[in-house]
């Protein structure tokens, strides 16, 4: 277990700070013994909901879902008090982790589960909520038992229940187990998922914080974001923000996966450039390959290459750069891997995990998965390349579909028709896939690709 | 629907099945929405959802049978037809595909003698693909029964299934036992 008392901010461990290299579990007594539920006590004898709103939104946090939004201004939206029709309020913990290379959140949930609980408590204190859920994939098998564990601590100490501490509010926590599907992960299908339905997301609006779970105020928000919580509330807007390098604020779990020395998940302060993040933290490349290029946060994140290795790894940056930081965990291509079939692999995933709801979505993912296979077959022809450029532009454009799924799915293919165009058109005029595969077709040489990153952007 | 189909529909209800039910009822404004906690509640006990047990839990749920197969077959993880013991969840998203799953599963099937939506002929292991499992800084990875297991090769699928010969299709092994998987927690 690291001491973090003496670490200068810079290095300040927030999330991780009880995580060890042993990934031992935290209790509630060793919890506790590291200052845990401080905020939650804070709270309970003397913060009003309009003061805890106030230090969120006063700390900069955005959602750590994916999409980024200020965490504080979304709780905003939720009516209060006596402007709220009466019955119940709820708050969800979105624990679906299912993003393709995503793998921050199950860290945070098996490791430290009083961490996102207390979160919990203190948003659903500040929303008015009196219901919560943690919305779980049923393959966590083990976070699922240590935050069923670590919620019976809980109201053995009277930290959920009614009248929490004396302090009249009232709390129900449950895990709810998804029974799958990645489309649960939308804020709306997860809603529809809770209800019992299938999980097709919802037309908005109505948005969630006013008309949600059972037709009532909601919000959902991601573990990461959640385990934020109680740190800005003990400590303050100012330390947050003074922990991120640039325009954000706070930390973030950081990861790479792929043919990387050190594949992992790090906490880092948001903001933390890639060089940095993939060299020192991943320790570079594995021994003979080559970086090829990278999803930054995620399997609906658009590929960026070797120019974007100095980008500050935030919101703005990489949106500036024409992708997203999306989950932060990026998925490293190198250079004996095919990008076609990388994004061959990643619409495939896409095209079943569609909900059927719309059209664009249920039909068009499945024509372009079919053109990726021939062309990775070496079936292609050199119209499907346009073909693909018309279904990224009227796929990929928000507001022709019902979520932001296929938009999502669209976004790894425009971009490796941009950077790696070659290899689409090395694929059609060789007639196979000219990289070495190991797998299917042992002892192919090696790639007769020229390099084009970039150049045609 | 007859009152004796209803009468049969209830019975394939258990008694303990229908008190867990009840129970998740118990914090539900509507009974629709113990729809997918019904559906794994009998799959827990019997390892699948038949046709007569999905009847009867849509009896129970004032729900048409029509509706509740809508939020059965929707999920993953809700089974429909009957499964071995154990459901192998084999991972095969782009971390794991990057690092060369498509090989490991290869050597599963051969090991197994299945395929995806196959299971053993002794009824030991049914293979599904699963979306990312979230332990992509150990791909490739997957799921046999509740235990993760990662950083896959050849060598770890024939210490994970070292119980069976390869293209055992015959049903002769006796132990039913994982012998060396013991869970890894990510």
């Amino acid at each position: 277990m690291e001491n973090s008392s003496i670490e200068t901010p810079m290095n300040e461990k927030v999330l991780t700070r009880n995580i060890g290299p042993d990934l031992v579990p935290t209790d509630m007594a060793a919890y506790e013994a590291n200052g845990g539920y401080r905020a939650f006590h804070k709270v309970m004898s003397g913060m009003s909901p309009a003061d805890c709103l106030e230090v969120i939104e006063a700390s900069n946090l955005r959602g750590r879902g994916g999409a980024g939004f200020p965490t504080g201004m979304k709780w905003s939206f939720v009516p209060m008090g006596e402007k709220c029709s009466p019955g119940h309020k709820y708050l969800v913990c979105n624990a679906d982790e299912m993003e393709p290379g995503t793998f921050k959140d199950r860290l945070l949930m098996e490791c430290d589960p009083h961490q996102l609980i207390e979160g919990m408590i203190l948003a659903a204190y500040t929303i008015e909520a009196d219901r919560s859920y943690i919305f779980i994939r049923g393959e966590y098998v083990v976070a699922i038992e240590r935050l069923e564990q670590a919620l019976a601590d809980c109201y053995k100490k009277g930290y959920l229940g009614e009248n929490i501490l004396g302090s009249g509010f009232d709390l129900e926590m449950h895990v709810h187990t998804s029974a799958g599907r990645y489309i649960c992960g939308e804020e709306t299908a997860l809603i529809n998922a809770l209800e019992g339905k299938r999980a097709n997301p919802r037309a908005k609006p109505p948005f969630p914080q006013v008309s949600g779970l059972w037709g009532r105020p909601t919000i959902v928000n991601n573990v990461e974001t959640l385990c934020n919580i109680s740190h800005i509330i003990d400590k303050g807007p100012e330390w947050f923000q003074s922990l991120g390098l640039g325009e954000d604020a706070g930390t973030k779990l950081y990861g790479a996966s792929g043919h990387v020395k050190n594949p992992g998940c790090w906490e880092l302060p948001i903001g933390t450039p890639v060089r940095e993040i993939l060299e020192k933290h991943a320790g570079g490349m594995a021994e003979g390959r080559k970086l090829k290029g990278f999803l930054p946060g995620g399997g609906s994140t658009d590929f960026l290459v070797e120019e974007h290795l100095d980008l500050p790894m935030d919101y703005g940056s990489i949106g500036a750069a024409g992708s997203r930081m999306g989950t932060g965990t990026m998925i490293v291509l190198d250079d004996q891997t095919c990008p076609v079939g990388m994004v061959l692999n990643l619409i495939r995933f896409f095209a079943h995990e569609s909900c059927g709801f719309c059209t664009p979505c249920r039909e068009g993912l499945p024509w372009t998965r079919q053109v990726l296979e021939d062309i990775e077959a070496g079936h292609g022809r050199k119209e499907d390349l346009e073909t693909l450029l018309r279904q990224v532009k009227y796929i990929g454009a928000m507001g022709n579909t019902h979520c932001a799924l296929a938009p999502g799915a669209m976004e790894p293919l425009q971009s490796a028709l941009k950077y790696f165009q070659s290899d689409f058109e090395a694929h059609v005029e060789q007639g196979c896939c000219p990289y070495v595969s190991d797998i299917k077709a042992p002892g192919l040489k090696a790639p007769d690709i020229k390099q084009t990153q970039g150049e045609s952007a | 629907m007859s009152e004796q189909q209803v009468i049969q529909s209830d019975i394939a209800l258990s008694v303990e099945e229908i008190r867990q039910i009840d129970a998740e009822l118990a914090h539900m404004p509507q009974k629709s929405g113990a729809a997918i906690d019904a559906l794994k509640i009998v799959q827990r006990q019997r390892g699948w959802v038949s046709d007569e047990s999905l009847i009867a839990i849509a009896r129970h749920l004032d729900m048409s049978p029509e509706a509740l197969e809508g939020v059965a077959t929707f999920y993953n993880l809700i089974y429909r037809q009957p499964v071995g013991e154990k459901v192998v969840l084999f991972c095969d998203s782009v971390s794991c595909w990057i690092c060369g799953c498509d090989s490991v599963k290869q050597k599963i099937s051969e090991k197994l003698g299945v395929d995806y939506g196959e299971t053993t002929a002794d009824n030991q292991y049914t293979l599904i693909p699963v979306p990312c499992l979230g332990a992509c800084d150990k791909a490739p990875v997957m799921m046999v029964g509740d235990d993760l297991h990662t950083n896959l090769n050849n060598e770890k699928i024939d210490q994970v299934f070292s119980n069976r010969t390869g293209l055992n299709k015959t049903g002769s092994n006796q132990t039913g036992a994982d012998t060396t998987g013991e869970g890894e927690d990510a």
